[in-house]
């Protein structure tokens, strides 16, 4: 083209525009920072702490302290013994001894076979090189000099260990067969559990979408219910059902509840509503006119459902698949609860941490627990990122057609689904009011009286409850705003591309993984932040942190449907965009804030993961005492308690319902024409 | 050297000579590799309406939203009313602005939307309210103010816009696409209102458009773009009647393009014979395209002799004709021609009194002064 050739197409050099930043830029690019330093400070820098702990070893070296000891006179002699020596010569201490973690201590008395903290002997001790430390009393010495010390003082003489960075952990842990067993039962466990509750999913949620069988609303009502429940609940249940005196023990033939089945069962229980929203989804998009085709082609119904119902669900189905598969894996109430002698990931981090203290060992298999994790995870959202295309303006939904047969064996499959859910809410409302099962099945609410068990008391029920409003209140306001900022923050686009990693991380890491990793940051001393360990702040800023992938999720998709050009006209009419945000934004995305927030709430109720490790006795939570009266034996207040979450969260739902409708009357009257 | 002037400031000045208000000066806009502009200078004058005009990509949007400060040029100045603000955010800058979308708030009022840019401003509550009645009677929706916008039709909606955009008084008023997403019908009956809106308020307007028809009817000067350069500006009749290159002689209305040679003496020769044509500026020898509007093209019957050597007249068949409503679309064959068919349109009269139909022979006669020259697309001078 003739004027083309004559342009330049090359700028010439010198400096770009500097943009001069508008008061609401500076406010809403400081707006975005504070938040992306909140989810610094509450996820990466915890995570980061848990990662070189796992890489962290701690081991007595002897040979770096010398000591020396006197006569009874108080004379030394000047001979000097390395610590190396003297065990050599005594024995003492194993070599397993000698490995520690970041709290071990070792004394030093027994090298010295005489030793009586009322002699008057005096002893020297010092590091013999840099780095080395002892304490005397709760005193650190890491200086090169001799201490003199008598025998009284003497015996509070404890040595640290040094620490060391490298991968030991890992190999001490991939050569202890009791700790890498676990991987193989998890990974079992959850392909197991994904493959039943995706094809118990599929055929409920094909009922629903593609048949014409009534009760469709009571049935999507009834697999919504699990969501309500912390997951150890259905372990209770099944305990019931069929522990070693439950009423169907005679269905396992002889098998155990306790372990690998009753895992299974369990987490098809609390997965399946998750499964079921998924696909329900998919296949509610599809297009009719590819069944009219089909139908005018001659296709037979089996090979329809083949080459037009399954294809159209398949994202939903791979998307199934992985949610649920990581909902298994990361899931620790429930095998806590039932899994017996049966060891899995989670677990194993509560065990070490909790039962032996080994905080290394801990992170070693949050590390190992956060791989298969990240996988699952990362293929979600690879495969959700390619449904996006499928529904067209011009589909047409597709509307089923009575068909009596299937229509009834449709009813009769999706009641024994549901029959199955409300039967284990039941059993446990059942034996939470009975006195004594299974000999006095007479009812009363002994049960109820929480303050004569374990776990808390009422007080962890109001804890909880206190917990979730917070969540839901703080969680959806940082969330929302915080989606807001990263979607209509003008330019910026490393700080807005960081956030979004920020905001999706979460997701994939497991409650207990984030649990632990809140322990190595907030509980170390030199952390400023130390204080708020063991109040209910770091409960809900651990909780909000947990679930704030799909808040965020929410939140984005609200905001993706409001014009883009709403804040170019605000800014042309000289009007701040907090007034654009507080008028128009908020307003319209009302119904997805409340969708935050109920979902926040019901999650905060039921979590038990993450905040095992955080809870302190002033905030015991409701979920952490069904868990801690089931483990003290109180099973029957556990089931009590479990359903008292249930009906809060039922009743959290109905309010939303209710509020949610309310409001909309009131401020959504523009969207009726 | 007519084809290189467009990037002197010969062309881009305003045709008449009113006050400078808005000034743009070698912008370029970069995205990454990808240049969406490149060195456009452009003036424009206190109280004008100008289109820019251009295919999908051309840039001329990204030139409107580096004006209204939304996404910022990678180089160069823009002035509006003598002062710099090629840095400023667009809350720093003094304009109206209405998009394709429309893009009211859903959950406000019609008179809440009109009256969001008027708060804060020390206005009282009184004056407001008398100044959002001003501006639905002003855009014709004197009762709508109680409405939301989900409840008004399009083009209402629309018009909605436009009065939130000028509530304010801004001295530059910018339209992006704003008539793209309604129906003819609307469309045209609104482009004739914003036009007279425009008149009366007298508000310096920029307005962004694929719509050759929108320009020609609503802009007192167009801007055509393409490939983010500016390729040529003036007023509707100049761009039609004397494009200055083959692309704004396509892309505004329609052309036909014969493959041709100038002559020694500056003529055209199509096959053997040679065409007296309007000026140019090439040399004898060069490889060029003759072109000529299908509305220029004059029918004569059958054996109709000129008198003069100099008028342009062939004989050719009639090959197809299609009814077009107020016009016949003819399409003529001439071995001059090769393969290529001339497009003529001629009026219902016209058939009727020269009793043309498929497959007869007739003269017709390309006029001298609409007979043009461009540089030939393939082999570039």
């Amino acid at each position: 083209m003739s004027v083309l050739d004559t342009t330049p197409d090359t700028m010439p050099a010198g400096p770009e525009i500097k943009p001069k930043l508008s008061r609401d830029d500076i406010i809403m690019r400081g707006g975005m920072i504070v938040i992306a330093l909140y989810l610094l400070i509450t996820l990466a820098f915890p995570l980061w702490a848990m990662l070189s702990k796992s890489f962290s070893t701690y081991q007595f070296d002897l040979s770096q302290y010398e000591f020396q000891i006197s006569d009874d006179a108080g004379v030394f002699d000047g001979a000097i013994l390395t610590g190396a020596e003297l065990n050599a010569r005594t024995n003492v201490y194993e070599a397993s001894d000698l490995a520690g973690s970041s709290d071990s201590r070792l004394g030093v008395t027994k090298f010295f076979p005489d030793f009586s903290f009322r002699s008057p002997v005096h002893y020297k001790i010092r590091n013999s090189v840099e780095g080395g430390r002892f304490l005397v009393g709760s005193k650190l010495y890491n200086t090169l000099d001799w201490l003199e010390l008598d025998s009284n003082t003497f015996r509070r003489v404890q040595l640290r260990p040094v620490k060391s960075t490298g991968i030991s952990n890992f190999v001490s842990y991939f050569s202890t067969p009791a700790l890498f067993n676990s991987i193989k039962n998890s990974l079992l466990i959850a392909a197991i559990s994904t493959v039943i509750t995706v094809s118990l999913a599929f055929w409920f949620a094909y009922a629903l979408n593609r048949s014409c069988m009534r009760f469709k609303g009571v049935f999507r009502l009834i697999a919504m219910m699990p969501i309500l429940v912390p997951s150890l609940l259905p372990g209770i249940a099944l305990v019931y059902l069929f522990g070693n005196q439950g009423m169907l023990k005679g269905l396992l033939f002889g098998a155990s509840i306790y372990g690998p089945i009753g895992i299974v069962i369990g987490s098809v229980f609390f997965t399946f509503p998750h499964a079921f929203l998924i696909i329900s989804t998919a296949l509610a998009i599809s297009d009719s006119r590819l069944y009219e085709a089909a139908t005018s082609l001659r296709s037979t119904p089996w090979r329809t459902f083949w080459t037009v119902t399954v294809p159209g669900a398949r994202y939903g189905l791979i998307s199934a698949t992985f949610v649920v598969f990581n909902l298994v894996i990361t899931d620790f109430g429930l095998p806590k609860v039932i899994g017996g002698q049966f060891n899995v990931l989670a677990v194993d981090i509560y065990k070490q941490v909790i039962g032996q203290q080994n905080f290394e060992m801990g992170a070693v298999v949050s590390v190992v627990l956060v791989v298969p994790a990240i996988l699952a995870f990362a293929i979600d959202r690879l495969v959700q990122s390619k449904q996006v295309a499928l529904l067209s303006a011009r589909s047409v939904p597709y509307a089923p057609s009575p068909n009596t047969r299937t229509d009834r064996i449709f009813l009769v499959y999706s009641s024994l689904v549901a029959l199955f859910i409300v039967g284990l809410l039941a059993v446990c409302q059942f034996a939470a009011l009975v006195k004594f099962w299974p000999y006095d099945l007479s009812l009363s609410l002994n049960n109820y009286q929480f303050d004569k068990m374990d776990g808390g008391g009422w007080g962890s029920y109001f804890n909880s409850i206190e917990l979730a409003l917070l969540t839901a209140v703080i969680g959806t306001s940082v969330v929302f705003f915080g989606a807001y900022l990263v979607e209509k923050t003008n330019g910026f686009p490393v700080g807005r591309s960081l956030f979004q990693m920020f905001a999706m991380l979460p997701m994939a890491i497991p409650g207990m993984v984030l649990g632990l990793a809140y322990i190595f940051f907030f509980n170390s001393p030199s952390n400023p932040l130390n204080f708020v360990y063991g109040t209910m702040a770091i409960l809900v800023i651990c909780t909000v942190t947990h679930f704030y992938t799909v808040s965020h999720l929410t939140a984005v998709t609200a905001l993706k449907q409001m014009d883009r050009e709403f804040e170019a006209v605000s800014s042309s009419l000289k009007q701040p965009t907090m007034k654009l945000f507080a008028r128009v934004t908020v307003p319209v995305c009302l119904p997805a804030i409340l969708d935050i927030s109920i979902y926040l709430f019901v999650n905060a109720m039921t979590t038990v993961s993450a905040v095992v490790f955080l809870y302190s006795p002033k905030t015991t939570l409701a979920s952490i005492a069904v868990l801690n009266m089931d483990d003290a034996g109180d099973i029957a207040p556990a089931a009590a308690m479990g359903m008292m979450i249930f009906y809060t969260n039922a009743a959290a739902r109905i309010l939303h319902l209710i509020a949610s409708k309310g409001i909309l009357k009131r401020t959504q009257a523009w969207r009726t024409r | 050297m007519k084809h290189y002037d467009v990037r002197t400031s010969a062309v881009t000045q305003p045709a008449d000579s009113g006050k400078l208000y808005l000034s743009i000066e070698n912008l370029w806009k970069a995205f990454g590799s990808f240049m969406a502009l490149k060195d456009i200078s452009l003036t424009i004058n206190e109280g004008e309406f100008v289109c820019f005009l251009g295919p999908s990509g051309c840039g001329k949007t990204t030139l409107l939203r580096a004006i209204a400060g939304l996404d910022l040029q990678t180089k160069g100045t823009v002035k509006q009313a003598g002062k710099d603000i090629s840095n400023l955010p667009p809350s720093e800058r003094d304009f109206g602005i209405v998009f394709q979308s429309y893009a009211l708030f859903p959950n406000l009022t019609i008179e809440k939307n009109i009256a969001f840019g008027l708060e804060n401003a020390g206005r009282s509550k009184s004056e407001i309210t008398a100044r959002v009645t001003e501006l639905l009677n002003l855009v014709s929706l004197p009762d709508q103010g109680k409405k939301y916008p989900a409840q008004l039709s399009g083009g209402q909606q629309q018009r909605i816009a436009l009065a939130r955009a000028i509530a304010t008084n801004p001295g530059l008023l910018l339209l992006d696409e704003p008539l793209s997403a309604l129906d003819a019908k609307v469309r045209v009956h609104l482009r004739h209102e914003i036009k007279e809106l425009q008149r009366k308020l007298g508000v310096t307007t920029v307005m962004v458009t694929h719509d050759q028809e929108e320009a020609l009817s609503m802009a007192d000067r167009i801007v055509v773009m393409n490939h983010g350069v500016i390729e040529q500006v003036g007023a509707p009749t100049e761009i039609y009647r004397e494009p200055s290159s083959l692309f704004v002689a396509d892309f505004i209305g329609e052309m036909n393009q014969i493959k041709s040679r100038v002559a020694d003496d500056g003529s055209l020769s199509i096959g053997e014979k040679t065409f007296a044509c309007h000026e140019h500026s090439f040399r004898g020898g060069d490889a060029v395209v003759a072109a000529i509007r299908p509305e220029d093209v004059i029918p004569h019957e059958v054996g109709y002799q000129p008198g003069d050597e100099n008028r342009n007249c062939i004989e050719v068949l009639l090959h197809e004709m299609e009814f077009l409503g107020s016009f016949w679309r003819c399409r003529l064959q001439n071995d001059l021609f090769g393969g290529t068919e001339l497009f003529a349109d001629f009026s219902i009269n016209a058939v009727r009194r020269l009793d043309l139909g498929e497959g007869k022979n007739m003269v017709i006669e390309l006029p001298v002064d609409r007979l043009m020259a461009f540089e030939s697309p393939e082999a570039p001078a």
